[in-house]
This record gives C-alpha cells, sequence and structure tokens, in this order.
C-alpha cells in the first residue's frame, strides 16, 4: 500500500478521531444497556467537567497527572519501547517528592524546595526505570515484563515505607505528617489572584504549568535534538539505528529514565500540591490511564495535552455523572478508557486499511 | 512443627489454584505465539461472571459456565484485536484489563446494587470442600494420615482440576498433533503456513483454551475461594500467574512448581504476620510479597537460569501474498 498518497490530515487526524469516536459509541452502548440515556449522560459529564469554574479547574487538576503519565509512556513509545511501570515509577517518584518536602520544609523557603522536589520526583521516578531498562538494554529481559513487575515491587515497597518509618507516631493510618505550608505547591487560584485574576477554589495547582513546561521540552526533546533523532530511528527500526551507528542500549536506558522522571512528576501534583502528606496509593491508575492518553495523542506532546483534558474531564465529569445517575458509578469511565485503548491501540489497523485504501484509490482515479 | 507445615501446605494448594489454572491459560496463549497480559481481566470478568450468574440462578456450575464464556469472550476481543488485525498485543491486554476492571463494578452496581459486589453466596451457588473417602477414618495415623485427611481431603472440586489440568495440558502439548502445531506456530508460523495449516485458526484455539483456563481460574475466585464477587478481587493474580509462567520456563510442570512456590509464599506472609525468628527478628510480609515478582525479574534477567519464550511470541503474521 503506497503511504505516500494518503493526505496527512487522514492519517493524523481523521483515522484517530474515528477510532476515538467508536469507542465513545460502544460507551454509550454500555450506559444504554443499563438503562440510561446515554445523551442526558453525556450532558452530565460535559456540564461536570466544564460547566463551572470549579469543575474546570478539577478537569484540568486531574489532566495534570495525565500529562505526566501519557507524556512518560508516549517518550517510551517513541523508541519502541513499551513502558507499562509508569504507575511504580509514580509513585516512587511521590517519594521523592515527599521526602525533599519532609527534610526542607522547615527550613528552606518554597522557591528553593520547589526545584528541589522537581528533581527529587525526577531523580526517584528515573531510579525506579533504571533497573528494568538497564536490564532490557543489556541482558535482553523484557521491559513490558520487569515494569509490570517493578509496579507490585514498588507498592509493596510504599506500604512497607510508610507503615514502618514514615507513619506518624501514635496515629494508625499510614501517612506521613502534614508538611508545613513552604512546602505546598500554591494553588492557581492563589497563583492569579495578584493578576486580578478570580477563580473559584479547586486543587488546580503550579504543577499544571509545570506539565505544560515537560510537553514543550518533550517537544524540542524527540524532534530537534540529535539525541531525539537517535530516539525516534531506534524506534522506527533498531536495526538501522544499530547501521547508523546508535548506541541502541544506551539510548534504551536514556530513554527509559526520562519516561520514569516524567511520571514521578505525579508526585508534584499529588503529594505537594494537593495532599500535603506522603500517603497510600495516590498513583490511583494514572500510571496506566497514561496508556491511554498517550495512545489517543498519538504520541505527540500537543495530542497528549488534548488527550489528558478530556480523560480529566471523564474523570471529573464522571463524578458529577455519578451523583445525578446514582444507578452509574464512576468507575464507567474507567470502561470508557479502556474502550479507547481497545480501539485506538490495539484495533487501530480495523479501519486503517480500509480508509487509507479509498483514499488512495481516490487519489488515482 | 510438622502440623504447621501441613497447615501451611493445605493453604498453598488452595491459594495455587487460580495460579495454576491462570498459568496454564498463558501458556497455551504465549506458546501460540499470542502474550497475553488480560489474564488479570480474564479472571476478574470470570469471576464476575461467575458470582452473578450462581447468585441469580443458584448453582455453582451454571455460574462456572458463564464464568467460561465470559471470559472466552474477552479472550475472543484479545484474539479479534492481536491475530485479525495484527494490534499490539500487550495494548490489547492492557485495554481488555482495564475494560474489565471497569465493566464489573458498573454492571455489579447496576444489577445488585451494593455496590459493586454480587450478593453473598451459600449452598449449591458455592463450590464446596469435598471429603475423600476415608479421609476421617485414617485421619488418627501418624503422618500419613494427617497428610491424606488435611491436605489431600477437604478442597473443593475446582482445586482437584486445576491440579488434573497440568498432566493434561502437558499431554495435548507434547503429545498430540494439535499440541505439536501449537509449539511450532509460537516458533515459527511461516513453516507451520507452508505446511498448509491455518495460523489464525490455530492461534484462535489457543486464545480460546486459555479464556476457559480463566473463566475457572475466576469461578474459583469467586465461588469456591470465596462465597461472592468483590470489586478488583482478582488482586494481580493474573499478573503474578504470568510470572510464574515465566519462571516456569513456559513448561506446564515447571509452571506448576513455580505457582506452587508462589502459592507457598502467600501462604507463608500470611503466617509470618508479627512472628520474630531468632537471630533475624521480624521479617516484613511486604518482604515475603514481592519474592515472586524479584524472583521473576532475577530469572529474566539471566541471574538464575535463562528464560527464553517462544520465538514469535507477540509478532504478528502476516500472510505473504505472491
Amino acid at each position: 500500500m503506497n503511504q505516500a498518497k494518503v493526505p496527512v490530515w487522514v492519517s493524523i487526524a481523521l483515522i484517530p478521531f474515528i477510532n476515538v469516536m467508536l469507542a465513545f459509541f460502544v460507551s454509550a452502548l454500555v450506559i444504554l444497556a443499563l438503562g440510561e440515556d446515554p445523551i442526558e449522560a453525556a450532558g452530565y459529564l460535559i456540564y461536570g467537567a466544564f460547566g463551572y469554574e470549579e469543575g474546570i479547574g478539577y478537569t484540568l487538576y486531574y489532566a495534570t497527572n495525565l500529562i505526566f503519565t501519557g507524556l512518560a509512556v508516549s517518550v517510551a513509545f517513541k523508541a519502541g519501547l513499551f513502558n507499562i511501570g509508569g504507575e511504580g515509577q509514580a509513585y516512587i517518584g511521590g517519594l521523592g517528592v515527599g521526602l525533599v518536602c519532609l527534610w526542607f520544609d522547615s527550613s528552606l523557603p518554597l522557591m528553593v524546595i520547589a526545584p528541589l522536589a522537581i528533581i527529587g520526583g525526577a531523580l526517584f521516578g528515573a531510579a525506579w526505570a533504571y533497573i528494568p531498562a538497564y536490564l532490557q538494554a543489556r541482558r535482553g529481559s523484557h521491559v513490558v515484563i520487569t515494569t509490570i513487575m517493578f509496579n507490585f515491587i514498588a507498592s509493596s515497597l510504599m506500604v512497607y515505607l510508610l507503615v514502618n518509618w514514615l507513619k506518624q507516631d501514635g496515629r494508625m493510618s499510614p501517612n506521613s505528617r502534614t508538611f508545613e505550608e513552604s512546602a505546598w505547591l500554591p494553588y492557581m487560584h492563589e497563583l492569579l489572584a495578584p493578576f486580578g485574576i478570580e477563580l473559584s477554589e479547586s486543587p488546580l495547582n503550579a504543577s499544571f504549568l509545570w506539565a505544560l513546561i515537560c510537553c514543550v521540552f518533550v517537544w524540542g526533546l524527540i524532534w530537534h535534538t540529535r539525541w531525539g533523532y537517535q530516539l525516534r530511528t531506534l524506534g522506527t527500526n533498531a536495526t538501522a539505528a544499530v547501521y547508523a551507528g546508535i548506541d541502541n542500549s544506551k539510548v534504551t536506558i536514556w530513554v527509559m529514565l526520562i519516561s520514569g522522571g516524567l511520571a514521578g512528576f505525579v508526585g508534584l501534583n499529588e503529594i505537594m500540591g494537593v495532599n500535603h502528606s506522603l500517603l497510600l496509593n495516590f498513583t490511583a491508575g494514572y500510571g496506566f490511564a497514561g496508556i491511554a492518553v498517550s495512545l489517543m495523542g498519538r504520541n505527540h506532546p500537543v495530542g497528549i495535552i488534548v488527550a489528558a483534558i478530556l480523560f480529566g474531564a471523564l474523570y471529573q465529569g464522571g463524578s458529577e455523572l455519578a451523583f445525578e445517575i446514582p444507578t452509574i458509578t464512576p468507575e464507567i469511565v474507567v470502561v470508557i478508557q479502556g474502550l479507547v485503548i481497545l480501539f485506538s491501540g490495539a484495533l487501530e489497523n480495523m479501519l486503517k486499511d480500509r480508509i487509507e485504501g479509498f483514499f488512495i484509490r481516490k487519489s488515482v482515479a | 512443627m510438622f502440623e504447621t507445615l501441613i497447615l501451611i501446605l493445605d493453604a498453598t494448594m488452595r491459594v495455587s489454584t487460580p495460579l495454576i489454572l491462570a498459568a496454564l491459560a498463558g501458556l497455551f496463549s504465549e506458546r501460540s505465539g499470542i502474550v497475553d497480559i488480560g489474564l488479570e481481566g480474564k479472571i476478574l470478568g470470570g469471576a464476575f461472571a461467575a458470582a452473578a450468574a450462581a447468585a441469580v440462578f443458584g448453582s455453582a456450575w451454571i455460574g462456572l459456565i458463564f464464568a467460561m464464556l465470559a471470559s472466552i469472550g474477552l479472550a475472543l476481543i484479545h484474539g479479534f484485536a492481536c491475530i485479525t488485525h495484527r494490534g499490539d498485543h500487550i495494548v490489547s491486554g492492557v485495554a481488555i484489563n482495564t475494560i474489565v476492571a471497569g465493566l464489573t463494578v458498573t454492571l455489579g452496581l447496576d444489577w445488585f446494587g451494593m455496590g459493586g459486589q454480587t450478593p453473598t453466596l451459600a449452598g449449591d451457588a458455592r463450590f464446596l470442600s469435598l471429603t475423600l473417602p476415608f479421609a476421617d477414618a485414617v485421619a488418627d495415623v501418624p503422618v500419613i494420615g494427617l497428610i491424606y485427611s488435611e491436605l489431600l481431603s477437604g478442597h473443593n472440586v475446582l482445586v482437584y482440576l486445576a491440579f488434573a489440568c497440568v498432566p493434561l495440558t502437558y499431554w495435548v502439548i507434547y503429545k498430540t498433533r494439535f499440541g505439536l502445531r501449537l509449539r511450532a506456530v509460537g516458533e515459527n508460523p511461516h513453516a507451520v503456513d507452508t505446511a498448509g495449516i491455518s495460523v489464525a485458526f490455530l492461534r484462535y484455539r489457543a486464545v480460546i483454551i486459555c479464556g476457559i483456563l480463566c473463566g475457572l481460574a475466576g469461578a474459583y475466585l469467586s465461588t469456591a475461594h470465596n462465597a461472592g464477587f468483590l470489586k478488583d478481587m482478582s488482586a494481580g493474580k493474573g499478573y503474578i500467574a504470568l510470572a510464574a509462567l515465566i519462571f516456569g520456563k513456559w513448561r506446564p510442570v515447571p509452571v506448576l512448581f513455580a505457582c506452587l512456590l508462589f502459592g507457598f509464599l502467600d501462604a507463608v506472609a500470611v503466617r509470618m504476620q508479627g512472628v520474630s525468628l531468632p537471630g533475624i527478628g521480624e521479617i516484613p510480609v511486604q518482604a515475603i510479597e514481592v519474592l515472586p515478582y524479584v524472583l521473576t525479574v532475577l530469572l529474566l534477567a539471566g541471574f538464575i537460569g535463562k528464560a527464553i519464550g517462544p520465538k514469535a511470541v507477540g509478532r504478528p503474521y502476516v500472510k505473504e501474498r505472491a
């Protein structure tokens, strides 16, 4: 099949759009099967996510986590690696952020703590990705399996640390102490108030800006550096990369370190921005949701921002929906997420050949 | 001491059962060249279908049939994506896990209105423990009596079925024509195709067998081991089964021992809670919990033996047309 004759907008916009629409269509069928009206449900979803200022704040707050994990998955995808360990890397990255806050919150101002926390999150997340990366690069152990295993190891490690070391004395719940306010990332409504912009209160905080900066960073890195070129070559054709003189194992390790570091930033939002203490299970499946975001966003930062906001809207709108229609649980969002992974990811070839064939025939005629 | 050991081994058998079924399921799938990280989702889906059907029809056996049907359905989606449309096996597996995690709770709340659980099952709606003949009579005989009455007797039918599946799988994989072709298609699908055998049909059959076995594992969780479905009750068993499959190097008997080892660690972890060992002190439960994963990573890294999977696993087969 001649790829050159398929218009660009068809492969980067039309086919992904149709696949996502298919996922939404099947989701609508599920809601219909529950005996509810999908149009009404979609109405509540959209109102919950975008209908009022606080809702928008929540949507963007969820989107922040999803941008981090979506970028993490996509950087690895670009190099032909499947980092399914975003969940564990985010968890350990959060530990890094939390430890920085616990150590320095009473001695340093926010302007110093924030960069340290960014470094802490990145280092811890990257460290958690390093072993699977090393094993993939040097010993050929499949990164998918090892990162799955590392998710479970991370989860046990965090339970151990929180229960045995970080828990407050005399308390039952496995949380660390609450940080001093100097280690709290400012909320967006506080941040914008001096500029005369009044926002209603929501958990949206400064980490959202950092997420956008990360998008620019990833975009520049992948498409505008020599190193990004090596990464893409490895992803497109590993054998050709070797002949081009690229050290595949080195690139593999670096890619996974960056991927893990990006996932680790989830802690900035959850630990430093909202919860202000280390706690269990704050990653809540964002690592896996990042796979859906990255697939839907076609591994491009712009696409990832759009997809993250869409999924953020689903999370936030899902709670609204569950409130308005009690027979529907917020878990319906997980179903929609799964369907998007299925149709935009696993079944992406289903319609591709037919649609591309149609445009090729049209251009020949 | 001996009695404690028997009790731990007894618990090992119960905990290992779903792992054995799921790992054998994965064995059929991966030996045919289809990577399956959707074991987790199929177990969960099977568990939900079994509990829901058992609650409605009042029969564990009907529940079992529904569990297998649900799991086969999910397996066929995986097959449709991976075999027919050459999709990415991992992505498809993640999709199935995610969909099932959400759908079971959504349907559970809609059907039973109990926050995503199913009603508690009792009587015929559950698989109850079977007492083997003469178990009570020989219970007082030293050593053998205890082994027979505690360890071998007193399990439900699915436990015995799971253990019976191991020699059965061995026979199918190594001694039948289907098994030979199944192994061949996972190593070199081109050769199989050249011999005039349909690669797709073979792989679909493998995926369906995988679905049946995962359905059994799911039914075991919700209608035998527990008395109903709970949210996320598979709790990573599909992934441990995957680890056991790799640990057993994709061979039925070593896979059985890997499952027993991981089940044993689980049973020990429960017993070790708060127990202080002489000389070592208290071992954190989490340290024992992570052992299956750590051991699998070490194996994959080539530090203990070498894990080499089927050669064509995870790669879509594109038939060449001249």
